[in-house]
């Protein structure tokens, strides 16, 4: 089954990145953009067919590695193929 | 003493920090390649800077979980010594073997240039050779330099006096201009709650001869030279 990992900056902790971006879009016709927080998205296909399983798997990625979680949140989403959930 | 430099592809400060170990201060060094599972007999390790894994990911992510990094943690665990140098921090890091996390710098640009340091602890082995107070000048050359933690974690890490050094002005006030990353309460440099592992962004190796201009990175290393050179005294 195929998945999708998001993670980006925590909420309390300031992004540099995305603070930039959003003044970029402000400056770029885009005046009403209040927030942008930047991050990353992987796409994981995983050799599984329980999407409960998965998810544990994939939330354990996460914290053992995708994400730093002393700065950086995540979510786990399963995107379907074989085995998933409706 | 021995002392080991470990190799990450994409290191490259290593052979810096080699010549400092060995012509500087004559010591015995070697080389760990990332695929080692053994540090070799070394008793102060050095994580170099560089761009360990080419940064993918996170900096410092993907080597943190190399397999030198089981032996390296071993060492840590038993007393030994352990110094990140910039990348060297950011795995230390990421490796769990010190607190806290770096992100992109506040400015969002790769700052390389000389900054002032204090330090805040001078009965480290890293930091012995300092005088309380001391302020050092040391240059800085990283994107993601900008140290982070809960404000409850940072409390706890000052009052456990793990923030080693601090950036500064050249007359050691704490100002917020004088910090070049955005760093959380200036901190440059942390150490673990043992005092064995020290993690700095400044490059010391790059100011330990009178060749280069400045020497004051040098006593770093060899406070903590002397201070395994006592230890392993006092074993035998």
């Amino acid at each position: 089954m195929k998945a999708r990992v998001t993670v980006y900056p925590r909420r309390e902790i300031l992004d540099p990145q995305g603070k930039a971006i959003r003044d970029a879009l402000n400056r770029v016709g885009f005046p009403r953009v209040e927030e942008v927080r930047a991050g990353k998205s992987f796409e994981i296909s995983l050799g599984a067919s329980d999407a409960e399983a998965a998810g544990r798997e994939l939330r354990d990625m996460c914290e053992k590695l995708l994400a730093n979680t002393v700065v950086e949140d995540y979510s786990v989403e399963i995107l379907g193929g074989e085995g998933a959930q409706p | 003493m021995k002392c080991g430099v470990v190799v990450f592809p994409g290191s490259n400060c290593d052979h810096d920090v080699y010549h400092v170990l060995k012509h500087v201060l004559d010591q015995e060094v070697t080389f760990l390649w990332h695929q080692d599972d053994t540090l070799k007999g070394s008793e102060l390790i050095v994580l170099p800077g560089g761009f360990a894994y080419g940064d993918y990911l996170r900096a410092g992510a993907l080597a943190a979980l190399s397999p030198v990094m089981g032996a390296v943690k071993r060492h840590a665990d038993a007393g030994g010594l352990v110094l990140g140098i910039c990348n060297g921090f950011q795995v230390l890091l990421e490796a769990g073997l010190l607190p806290g996390a770096m992100r992109r710098n506040e400015n969002l640009r790769f700052q390389c240039l000389d900054v002032h340091l204090r330090a805040e602890r001078t009965d480290l082995p890293f930091t012995r050779g300092f005088q309380a107070g001391q302020v050092l000048r040391l240059p800085i050359a990283h994107a993601e330099g900008n140290y982070e933690d809960s404000p409850e974690k940072l409390d706890a890490l000052e009052a456990n006096g793990q923030v080693v050094f601090r950036y500064c002005e050249p007359d050691g006030r704490v100002t917020p201009g004088s910090n070049p990353n955005g760093a959380a309460r200036n901190i440059a440099g942390v150490c673990n709650a043992g005092g064995n592992v020290l993690g700095l962004m400044p490059h010391p190796e790059r100011c330990s001869e009178p060749i280069l201009g400045n020497t004051d990175g040098l006593a770093i290393f060899a406070s903590a030279v002397q201070a395994g050179s006592q230890a392993v005294g006092a074993r035998r």
